[in-house]
């Protein structure tokens, strides 16, 4: 494990490795919430808690429902039922653009850099609380000419920080799938979001990146911040996050610090063991471990 | 041949009552498509509304002068709001299918020959004799102008002043509206509207407002034609007439301010020295042009088919259009 978890991990020492677990200072509480696609029901989860200021990791096999789940969380999908409360605010049905304004941020797994736009102004666009966004306002630039200076330094700062100046007018579209991981998480800072929605940060990413992108995660846990990603990689998965969620056929299966979660004979079953511990190729019982898991599924 | 008369018969459609009209819903349009990426199929129902807003009132309402522009400023609004608000939760193209088909309903509507809606509006034959309001106003009343050898009418010469200074308002408007933050919006919803979502802008409420504008400058298109032409008829405001103003916008460049102006220009350009030139050169007994390939009758289609070619060599070898930035804003033709 590296950085510094200690002091992230504190809060959830003790707390319980069962699914649905109350946690000491959750910032995002989810109770009985349903998503059916006609008859399959893709998501059904009782109660998860997440908490505040730490990292936690949203995993489960193809088809666990993890992203339906994730574009429930931040609005982007409507649940046939489900109670939220998000920072000590009771939602009944998140809109996106809403949820986003109160503190909750969310990536995409397919980066969305506005290609067209250059990646200053994808940064600015970032910024909440834009006088010059309303239509009015808009059309004189002295109402909105101080504000849009500070987000440009704000911009400039981020940009500076996720090492992306060089680019700074260049079209988003003209960045490396890497650099458009970066721009996105940097855009989603400019919104000062309380919490911060991943939709597999590292996918795509090459590994020369991969190590900066981590370090800038765990920069995010470190300002204050609550992260929840899911994520393919186990050994991202081991070395960033301190609470694991384990999703598997619409349901939270398991919850706990990645070490034990890792030992959790149902979510090896489930996923784990065809990934991280069994090595498919040599092992005779793992294929038929994967198979089963694929049949329920 | 007569190259004066073709000349300045060029020069007049180019900057005409006609171009006027098309260049303002152009305008419209590409708020619409080239900044918010709303594909309106039916900015011709705006005209129509522009224009039948002030026929309508003039003629039937017997409204004031502030009266017809009160409904000239409220009808466009709620036109765009009956379609807007049902349609842009939904992706591009249900947007597409419904302006195109409220664009035809609206038409067959005004053509209708029932009793009732022709004492309105005036059925076929459109309605005239709604602009005797403008006489007063304007200073080059029963003066005749001539651009070289292309004589311009007084009232005419009035309304292409005012159209080209109302350009000129709407395109400043436009661009002031572009470089904000509001405009970054715009072009981040045209660009993916769901990471627009996830940034806390409320994408609906945009769209709506820029379909509002643009149904607006396109309303103020038709307004403008129809007092330039005196003549507001339902056969004006056929699908023609919008894809008229999308190969304007295409042919300047989509998403640049001054893509439709110059894009209009050109096309009228084209359209007015073609026809004159063909219609020189098929003069019996001159035999310019092969009688076979074209006559004093037919050359008409020919300008379009010139122009079809012209757009079709375009899209292929500079998709951006003439003033476009290919990086920025480029028709996707693969």
């Amino acid at each position: 494990m590296s950085g510094d978890p200690a002091i992230a991990r504190h809060p959830l020492d003790g707390v319980e490795h069962t699914p649905g677990v109350a946690k000491p200072d959750p910032i995002l509480t989810v109770s009985g919430m349903r998503r059916a696609f006609g008859g399959l029901v893709a998501v059904d989860v009782d109660h998860v808690e997440f908490q505040r200021g730490c990292i936690t990791a949203l995993i489960g096999p193809n088809g666990a429902g993890k992203t339906t789940f994730f574009n429930l969380l931040t609005g982007f999908d409507q649940a046939d039922s489900g109670r939220w409360n998000f920072d000590g605010n009771e939602i009944i049905k998140p809109a996106g653009h809403k949820l986003a304004r109160q503190g909750m941020v969310r990536t995409f797994q397919l980066t969305k850099s506005l290609t067209k736009l250059s990646v200053i102004e994808n940064m600015k666009l970032g910024a909440t609380d834009q006088k010059g966004e309303s239509l009015w306002a808009g059309m004189f630039k002295p109402l909105w000419a101080a504000q849009e200076k500070g987000i440009e330094a704000k911009a400039d700062e981020l940009l500076e920080r996720f090492k992306l100046s060089h680019m700074r007018d260049e079209f988003a579209g003209n960045l490396s799938g890497g650099q458009r991981k970066l721009l996105e998480m940097a855009r989603a800072l400019m919104a000062e979001p309380k919490l911060i929605m991943l939709d597999e940060p590292m996918a795509g990413v090459n590994p020369a990146l991969t190590q900066s992108l981590l370090g800038h995660v765990k920069d995010l846990r470190t300002e204050g911040r609550t992260v929840i990603f899911v994520e393919h990689d186990m050994d991202v998965v081991h070395d960033i996050s301190d609470w694991v969620v384990v999703m598997a056929e619409g349901r939270i299966i398991a919850e706990g610090t990645p070490t034990t979660v890792g030992r959790n004979q149902e979510v090896i079953d489930a996923y784990l063991g065809t990934h991280h511990d069994v090595d498919l190729g040599e092992t005779p019982e793992a294929p038929g471990a994967y198979r089963s898991v694929k049949d329920d599924l | 041949m007569n190259w004066g008369l073709i000349i300045s018969n060029a020069l007049y459609t180019c900057i005409g009552v006609q171009c006027v009209g098309y260049v303002m819903a152009a305008i419209g349009i590409n708020m619409h498509f080239g900044y918010t990426g709303l594909l309106n199929f039916g900015q011709a129902a705006f005209a129509a509304v522009g224009a039948y807003s002030i026929a309508v009132s003039v003629r039937s309402l017997h409204l004031p002068w502030w009266g017809v522009m009160l409904v000239l400023a409220i009808a466009p609004g709620v036109m765009a709001l009956l379609l807007g608000i049902p349609t842009l939760r939904l992706r591009a193209d249900y947007l597409a299918i419904v302006t195109i088909a409220a664009a035809e309903i609206l038409r067959l509507v005004l053509n209708s020959a029932n009793p009732k809606l022709t004492k309105r509006f005036g059925g076929n034959d459109g309605l005239q004799t709604f602009t005797n309001w403008v006489d007063p106003l304007n200073p080059f009343k029963g003066k005749t102008f001539h651009l070289w050898k292309q004589p311009v009418q007084g009232h005419e010469a009035f309304i292409i002043l005012i159209g080209w200074i109302l350009i000129a308002l709407v395109s400043l408007a436009v661009y002031l509206l572009m470089r904000s933050p509001w405009g970054r919006v715009l072009k981040s919803i045209r660009e993916d509207e769901n990471a627009a979502r996830s940034l806390g802008k409320n994408v609906f409420s945009y769209k709506l407002q820029s379909l509002m504008i643009g149904g607006y400058i396109g309303a103020l298109g038709g307004a403008l034609y129809a007092i330039g032409g005196r003549y507001a008829g339902p056969s004006d405001y056929s699908t023609r007439f919008t894809f008229t103003c999308w190969t304007i916008l295409i042919l300047g460049g989509v998403g640049k301010v001054k893509g439709p102006i110059i894009g209009g220009i050109i096309f009228w350009a084209i359209i007015g020295f073609s026809e004159t030139f063909l219609s020189e050169a098929t003069k019996p007994n001159r035999h310019i042009l092969p009688t076979w390939l074209v006559n004093n009758n037919n050359f008409g289609l020919l300008r379009f088919m010139i122009v079809g070619l012209g757009l079709a060599f375009l899209v292929i070898f500079r998709p951006q259009g003439i003033f476009g930035d290919k990086r920025e804003q480029a028709f996707d033709v693969r």
